[in-house]
């Protein structure tokens, strides 16, 4: 996740302040990992000198000083090329996954139990993300949908791997 | 808490060919365990012993404190009408008959008078959004649909626990995801305890607890819901 390109994202609406993107940011990507106040206004510093952003003038008030930001032509096209731009495909061919199992064997360990112990790991966290999921908002539910379809990818790949062992231990012992 | 239903080293073959060898598992009361493990891995002949449908070659089944492979034939049969309810890949309904009735079904066998086994059947139909389909016939009803008439035929003589292979294995993910919903809130409103058999990760995750079986055995590490 960019966090600079998403405040410039929510800043392509309307202009805001910091609080105000924070708060939006945490309520619809932050999912239990808020973004720390120190991150937002270091991030929107830096936006601001590379004239992505401006910083209006502090505005005065009860509370800590407030400035609205506003998003500049430089960042209005920045956002705009990655907004359309796909995300590169990652064809994950050396995973860590696939590391150990192939190390095990050569090593004569138990790659099968291995195999399982991550196995119930994936559903352990899939079970987490179900139960997020099963009580939760669209925006929930269809992050919660990209974990679980993500870790079950892993594991018709355990799966897959799981029935090939042996095949697997000959490539790597001969 | 001791489990409610058990398979202590259980072993069945098929002509020659082993199909468990070895299998334990143990389910608490009100839990619901999911089985996973690759096609022909034996988890469906497990759920099959568990259930009392298929009687081991050697090893146990217990429900409740009481051994139950080794009844006879009319005992065990007896055992699934009370006190277990199936839900299949394919619903397998009984086409001549209506939802209701396919519904009302393991409660007019289990004695309970037609009247009073439809009013309970219906009572499911408005749970599992399924008002207006009464009188269908399972021709006349969406896999979806079907499904969920099957798991209230399942549920509706509130056993001690549900059965249930492959639930959502004929449906899309979406409707399967809703059999899904339906089936865990229904079994924890009543307190039935479930044992799903699923090659589904996504299946398996609504379990509280899960099992691996490979090559007839069941895997020594489970899941535990975190809290549990």
């Amino acid at each position: 996740m960019s966090i600079p390109l998403t405040l410039l994202g929510l800043l392509e609406r309307e202009a805001s302040h910091g609080y105000d993107l924070k708060r939006e940011y945490d309520s619809l990507f932050g999912r239990g990992k808020p973004l720390p106040y120190g991150q937002v206004y270091s991030t929107l510093a830096r936006l601001a000198r590379d004239g992505k952003i401006i910083a209006g003038e502090a505005e005065p008030g009860a509370g800590p000083e407030r400035r609205r930001y506003v998003i500049t032509e430089a960042g209005a096209t920045e956002f705009e090329t990655w907004l359309t731009e796909a995300v590169p495909p990652e064809p994950h061919l050396q995973t860590t996954l696939f590391t150990k199992v192939v190390l095990a064997l050569m090593l004569g360990r138990d790659a099968h139990a291995y195999l399982d112990t991550q196995r119930l790991a994936h559903l352990r966290r899939m079970r987490e993300l179900t139960d997020l999921r099963r009580g939760g908002e669209i925006v929930d539910v269809l992050l919660a949908d990209h974990g679980l379809f993500h870790l079950e990818a892993d594991l018709r790949w355990i799966e897959a791997t799981s029935g090939r062992l042996d095949q697997l231990a000959e490539k790597v012992r001969a | 808490m001791s489990a409610l239903i058990e398979a202590r080293d259980v072993t069945l073959a098929f002509g020659g060919n082993p199909a468990l060898r070895g299998a334990s598992l143990a389910v608490d009361a009100g839990d619901i365990l999911s089985i996973m493990g690759p096609s022909g891995s034996g988890k469906s002949t497990l759920l099959h012993c568990l259930g009392g449908i298929l009687v081991p070659d050697a090893g146990e089944v217990w429900l409740d404190g009481r051994r139950i492979d080794t009844l006879d034939e009319q005992r065990r049969s007896a055992l699934r009408r009370d006190a277990f309810g199936f839900v299949f890949q394919f619903g397998q309904l009984v086409p001549e008959l209506t939802a209701e009735e396919n519904v009302a079904l393991p409660l007019l066998l289990g004695g309970t008078r037609r009247a009073a086994a439809l009013t309970e059947a219906r009572s499911w139909f408005g749970r599992l959004g399924l008002d207006g389909l009464q009188r269908r016939r399972s021709g006349e009803l969406s896999g979806g649909q079907a499904q969920r008439v099957a798991l209230a035929r399942g549920l509706v003589s509130r056993p001690r626990v549900l059965f249930a292979d492959e639930p959502t294995g004929a449906l899309d993910s979406l409707t399967g995801e809703q059999v899904m919903n339906l089936l865990v809130d229904a079994a924890r409103a009543q307190g039935t305890t479930v044992v799903i058999v699923t090659h589904e990760p996504r299946v398996a995750a609504y379990a509280d607890r899960q099992v691996i079986v490979r090559d007839g055995q069941t895997s020594p590490l489970t899941v535990e819901r975190v809290g549990s």
